[in-house]
C-alpha cells in the first residue's frame, strides 16, 4: 500500500501568506481564551484537595455537591469522572486541615448519601508547592526551547531555520493552551509533560524538513531558495505524514482506553501533534524562508557534516 | 551485495538476548501480597509461616504462596480483595505480635529472584499507598544549634568557675536568632571568657560587646555556617524519616529529598495516613535536667518567669509547677536504644545510653545522690491559626514533666522511665529509637491511592499498551508488508529492551511511565518510517533494490539523529526539572529514545541485511 505513490508538489511557499494569516487567526482565538476564560488550572499548581470516589450505583453529583457545601466546604467542584459511578470533587485549599481530616469529613459526607461510597484517592496539595510548580514549569519550557535553538543553530549553521523552527514550535503548545482553556479541560502536570512531548516531537518533523533542505540545497545550489523549499517539503512529506498516523494510532488508544487519570495527557498530545504536523508543513520552513535564507547561510564552506556518515 | 560487519551483529544478537532475560520476569506479572513482620524485629521463622499459613486456610482465605524473604513473611493472594481480607484477619488474629503491609511480590519462578532478575517495581498510582512531601523548617534547625551552643557556654564557663549572667540567643542583622550572648556581671574579664570558650566554641567566631549592664561576649553564625547547618539538618532529617519509616514496617519505601528543602517519603501499601504522618512527623525527645529546690516554683509561676539559670515546666497530668535547673544533663539525641517496658509503676521505656552519655548521668548522679532529677518530655507540633480571617502556621511546643525522682544511686549507661500511658511509651520508644528530627518538618502535600484504584489504573495502561502496539504493528504490515513486519519485530525488541533498561535500573513503573512506553512505541516508528520511505524513493529514482537498502539506512540517518537529538533534548529537561509521575515519564521517554535508535538503525539493518544481503538477483522489494 502506498498513499503517495507521485512525488506532490504543493506550492508551499507560494501560498505560505494564506497559512500565516490562518495561524494568526488561531493564535488570536487562543489568547482571547487565555484572557477571558483563563486555563482551568488542577490542583497541582493551585494547591488544594482533590478526591476520587466511586459509588455502588450511578452517582449523584448534585446531592453530593450540596452536601459538601452544606458541611461548609467552599465552591465544591464535583464531577463525574471515567463512569457513572466514579466522581472526582475538587476543592480549594483549606487552611489548618490535614489530610486525614479532611478524608474522614469528606467519608462522612459521602457515606451519607450513599453508605456504599468509597474513597479511591485523595490528594492535597499546599498552595506554596502549587504556586512553585507553575513557575518550574515555565523554567522547564523556557530552557527547553533555548537549548533546541543552540542546537539548530549549531547543526544547521544559520540562526534563520533555528528562528523558523522555534517559531513554528511555539506555535503548538500555544493551540494546545488554547483548546485546553475554550474547553475549560484540567490543567495538571501530566499537561505540562505532554506539551514538552509536544514541542521535542514536533521539532522532530521540522528538523526532518530541515535536513532535506539541506540536501537539496547541496544539490542544486542554484536554484532559488522558494523552490528548493518546496521540493524538501513534498520530498518528506508522506514520512511526515504516515509518522503522526503511526503515533496518532497509539495516543488513540491511551486517550480512550488509558482511564481518566491519562485523558488531559492523552489529548494535549493528540491536538500537539496535529499541530506540529501542520506548523512544520506550514510554517517553519516558511518562516526561515521570510528571515532571509539563502544556500550560503547553510553551507559557510563547502563540506560535508560529519554526521552523514555510516551509522 | 549488502553487507554488515560480524561484530555488529554480535553486539545486536548479545544486547537483545541480555535483553529478553532482564525483561522476562515482567512477563510474570506481579501478585499482590501481604507482609507480615514481627513486631520485635526478629525474623520470621517456619513455624510461623505454618501457623499463619494454617490461620488463613482456616478462615477459608484463598492464597497463591508463601515464602520468607529478608526475614519477613510474604504471602500471595490472587486478588486484591483477597489481598485485603487477609491483611484484616491477620491483623485481627495477630494484633501483638505482627505488622502487616501490603506488598507486591513478583509471580516469575523462584529462580529468577535468586540470581537477581526481578519485574519493575509498581509506583504508588498503580499498586496503592500514601505519598507525603514534607517541607523541612530550615530555620527552625538554626534554633537548636543555638540552644546546643547556649549549652555548651554554661557547661564551659561552671567548669571554669567564671560567673557569668546569662546565656541567651541574639539576632544580629536578621530576623531570626543567629547568635549567642553571655552578659556577665559588671567589671568581669571579657577576654577570660573568650579564653575559656575558645576550646568548645572553636567554630565559633567571638567579640566583645559593651553594654549598660556589663561586659558581653557573643558569637554570631555567619551564612556559610547556617547554610551548612541547614543541610545537615535536612540529610539528618532524611536518615531519621528513613528509620522512622523502617519502624513501621512498609514494605519498599522511598525517601528522598526533592529540592533545597524537602523530603518526600513514598509508602507502598499504606491507606492510614493519620498514623503514619504522626509518628513520621513528630518532634519529640527527651531531656533530664536536675530540679531547682532553692526556688519556690508555685511563685514562679505567679510571676511566670523562672528565676536565672532555672526554668519553668508543669507536670504532666497534675499541672504542678516545677522548677529544674537549665543545664540539660543528658539528652534523647544520646541513646542508643530504646524499649517499651512494664515496669512496677507502669508502662515505661527502658533507656540506654551512649558513652558520652552515660559518663555525664554518672557525674552527675555520683554528686547528687538524694535529689531529685526530672524528665522533660518535648513534643513540637505545628498547627494553623486564623488571625485576622488569613490562615498562619505556627509551631506549637509542648514540654512537659513526666517524671521527677529521687537520686536513689548511681546511674549507669542502662535505667527506665515511667510516667507515660501504654501507647506513648511504644511509640516514645519508636521515636527516641529512630533518632530526632534535627528540625521541624511539616506535610505540604499529600496523595493516596487505594489499592483497588491501583489494580484499575494497572489493567488500563496494559490494555492502551496492547492495543495501541497491535494498531501499529497492523499499519505497519500492511502498508510496508515485509518491510512492515521486520519494522515491527524491531518495534517489539525496542520494548523489550526498555523494559529490560527499567528493570535494570530498578525504575517503579507509574501510570505516566507506560504512557511513556506507549509514546516510545509511536516515536520508535518514525525511524523505520523515515528510512523505508528514503528506500522507496530510491527504488522510484531507478536505484537497484539492495543499494536502496543501503542508501535508506545511510541517508535517513542524519534526519534520524537530529530529530531524535531535540526529542532527547527536551526529554532530559523534564527528567531535571521534573518530579514525581513527570521525571518518570521523562526517563522513560529519554531511554526509549535511545533504545529506539539503537533498534531501528542497527537491529533493522542487520535484519534486512540478513533476509536481502546474500541474494545474487533481487528483482524488487516487498516494500
Amino acid at each position: 500500500m502506498e498513499f503517495f505513490h507521485k512525488q506532490t508538489n504543493f506550492p508551499f511557499m507560494a501560498t505560505r501568506k494564506v497559512w500565516y494569516g490562518l495561524s494568526a487567526v488561531l493564535m488570536i482565538i487562543c489568547f482571547a481564551s487565555f484572557a477571558t476564560r483563563g486555563l482551568n488550572y488542577a490542583i497541582d499548581f493551585t494547591g488544594g484537595v482533590s478526591v476520587e470516589a466511586s459509588f455502588p450505583q450511578s452517582a449523584n453529583v448534585d446531592r453530593v455537591r450540596t452536601a459538601l457545601a452544606g458541611a461548609g466546604f467552599h465552591e465544591p467542584s464535583v464531577q463525574s469522572f471515567g463512569s457513572s459511578r466514579d466522581i472526582a470533587i475538587r476543592l480549594p485549599p483549606i487552611a489548618g486541615q490535614t489530610g486525614d481530616i479532611i478524608r474522614a469529613r469528606i467519608d462522612t459526607i459521602l457515606k451519607s448519601v450513599d453508605p456504599g461510597a468509597q474513597i479511591l484517592r485523595l490528594d492535597v496539595v499546599g498552595p506554596q508547592v502549587g504556586a512553585e510548580l507553575k513557575t518550574s514549569a515555565i523554567y522547564a519550557l523556557s530552557f527547553t526551547l533555548l537549548l533546541i535553538f543552540l542546537y539548530l543553530a549549531f547543526r544547521f549553521h544559520t540562526w534563520r531555520l533555528s528562528m523558523g523552527a522555534i517559531v513554528a514550535v511555539l506555535h503548538d503548545p500555544i493551540l494546545v493552551l488554547g483548546v485546553f482553556s475554550i474547553t475549560q479541560t484540567p490543567f495538571d502536570l501530566a499537561v505540562v509533560a505532554a506539551i514538552l512531548a509536544v514541542i521535542g516531537y514536533s521539532l522532530n518533523d521540522t528538523v526532518v524538513v530541515f535536513d532535506r533542505i539541506r540536501e537539496r540545497f547541496e544539490a542544486s545550489r542554484r536554484l532559488a531558495p522558494s523552490i528548493v523549499l518546496d521540493q524538501a517539503i513534498n520530498q518528506t512529506l508522506s514520512r511526515t505524514i504516515m509518522t503522526k498516523v503511526v503515533t496518532s494510532i497509539v495516543v488513540v488508544a491511551l486517550l480512550f482506553l488509558g482511564g481518566p487519570v491519562l485523558r488531559g495527557f492523552s489529548e494535549a498530545l493528540l491536538i500537539g501533534i496535529i499541530a506540529g504536523t501542520y506548523s512544520s508543513i506550514y510554517i517553519s520552513a516558511s518562516l526561515a524562508l521570510d528571515f532571509g535564507l539563502k544556500a550560503e547561510h547553510v553551507f559557510p564552506s563547502v563540506k560535508k557534516t560529519a554526521a552523514d556518515h555510516l551509522p | 551485495m549488502l553487507e554488515y560487519a560480524r561484530w555488529k551483529y554480535i553486539l545486536v544478537g548479545t544486547v537483545l538476548l541480555l535483553a529478553l532475560l532482564y525483561a522476562l520476569p515482567n512477563v510474570f506479572g506481579q501478585a499482590p501480597a501481604l507482609q507480615v513482620a514481627r513486631k520485635d524485629r526478629a525474623p520470621m521463622d517456619v513455624a510461623a509461616q505454618q501457623s499463619v499459613e494454617k490461620f488463613l486456610t482456616g478462615k477459608s482465605i484463598p492464597f497463591a504462596r508463601s515464602s520468607i524473604e529478608g526475614g519477613r513473611l510474604m504471602v500471595q493472594f490472587s486478588g486484591v480483595p483477597e489481598q485485603l481480607s487477609g491483611r484484616d484477619a491477620v491483623n485481627q488474629e495477630y494484633a501483638k505480635q505482627y505488622i502487616t503491609a501490603l506488598s507486591f511480590a513478583s509471580r516469575a519462578p523462584d529462580f529468577f529472584t535468586k540470581i537477581g532478575l526481578r519485574p519493575m517495581p509498581l509506583g504508588l498510582d498503580l499498586r496503592g499507598g500514601l505519598y507525603l512531601l514534607y517541607q523541612v523548617d530550615v530555620s527552625g534547625a538554626i534554633g537548636q544549634v543555638l540552644e546546643s551552643y547556649e549549652q555548651g557556654i554554661r557547661r564551659a564557663l561552671t567548669d571554669a568557675k567564671i560567673p557569668f549572667t546569662d546565656v541567651a540567643p541574639i539576632s544580629v542583622d536578621s530576623e531570626r536568632p543567629n547568635g549567642v550572648r553571655v552578659t556577665l556581671p559588671p567589671n568581669s574579664d571579657p577576654d577570660a571568657v573568650r579564653a575559656a570558650l575558645s576550646k568548645t566554641l572553636a567554630d565559633l567566631t567571638l567579640t566583645t560587646a559593651n553594654l549598660s549592664t556589663g561586659p558581653a561576649v557573643q558569637g554570631v553564625l555567619t551564612e556559610k555556617q547556617i547554610r551548612q547547618r541547614q543541610d545537615y539538618a535536612i540529610q539528618k532529617n532524611i536518615e531519621t524519616l528513613r528509620n522512622r519509616v523502617n519502624e513501621l514496617g512498609v514494605s519498599e519505601p522511598i525517601v528522598q529529598r526533592q529540592g533545597l528543602d524537602r523530603i518526600n517519603v513514598q509508602l507502598p501499601g499504606v491507606q492510614n495516613s493519620a498514623e503514619v504522618k504522626d509518628v513520621l512527623g513528630k518532634v519529640a525527645t527527651l531531656e533530664w535536667r536536675l530540679e531547682d529546690t532553692q526556688n519556690d516554683p508555685n511563685d514562679a509561676a505567679r510571676r511566670g518567669r523562672a528565676p536565672l539559670g532555672s526554668k519553668l515546666y508543669f507536670h504532666r497530668g497534675t499541672k504542678q509547677p516545677i522548677l529544674l535547673k537549665r543545664d540539660i544533663i543528658v539528652t534523647g539525641d544520646q541513646l542508643t536504644d530504646a524499649i517499651s517496658t512494664a515496669t512496677q509503676e507502669g508502662p515505661g521505656v527502658s533507656i540506654k545510653l551512649d558513652a558520652r552519655g552515660a559518663e555525664q548521668m554518672l557525674k552527675t548522679t555520683q554528686v547528687n545522690v538524694g535529689r531529685r532529677m526530672g524528665v522533660v518530655f518535648i513534643e513540637k507540633s505545628r498547627e494553623t491559626v486564623q488571625v485576622d480571617g488569613k490562615p498562619v502556621s505556627r509551631d506549637v511546643m509542648t514540654q512537659e514533666v513526666i517524671s521527677n525522682a529521687t537520686i536513689r544511686g548511681v546511674f549507669g549507661p542502662q535505667f527506665q522511665i515511667t510516667g507515660l500511658q501504654a501507647g506513648e511509651a511504644r511509640e516514645l520508644a519508636l521515636l527516641l529509637r529512630a533518632g530526632s528530627l534535627a528540625a521541624p518538618i511539616y506535610v505540604v502535600e499529600e496523595r493516596a491511592v487505594g489499592p483497588s484504584l491501583g489494580q484499575e489504573n494497572i489493567s488500563k495502561g496494559v490494555n492502551a499498551l496492547i492495543i495501541g502496539m497491535a494498531g501499529v504493528f497492523l499499519f505497519m504490515a500492511v502498508y510496508y508488508k515485509t518491510f512492515g513486519l521486520v519494522a515491527d519485530l524491531v518495534l517489539l525488541a525496542n520494548v523489550v529492551l526498555l523494559a529490560a533498561l527499567l528493570s535494570m535500573m530498578r525504575f517503579s513503573l507509574s501510570l505516566p511511565g507506560i504512557a511513556g512506553i506507549i509514546l516510545t512505541v509511536g516515536m520508535a516508528v518514525d525511524a523505520n518510517v523515515l528510512i523505508y520511505e528514503r528506500i522507496r524513493e530510491e527504488l522510484r529514482n531507478g536505484v537497484s533494490p539492495q543499494a536502496a537498502i543501503r542508501a535508506g539506512f545511510d541517508k535517513a540517518f542524519s534526519a534520524i539523529a537530529d530529530s531524535n537529538i531535540t526529542t532527547l533534548i527536551a526529554g532530559l529537561v523534564l527528567w531535571v526539572f521534573g518530579t514525581g509521575p513527570i521525571r518518570g515519564f521523562a526517563i522513560v521517554l529519554t531511554l526509549g529514545i535511545a533504545t529506539s535508535m539503537f533498534t531501528a538503525l542497527m537491529g533493522s539493518r542487520a535484519l534486512l541485511t540478513l533476509m536481502y544481503g546474500g541474494k545474487r538477483k533481487l528483482a524488487r522489494l516487498s516494500i
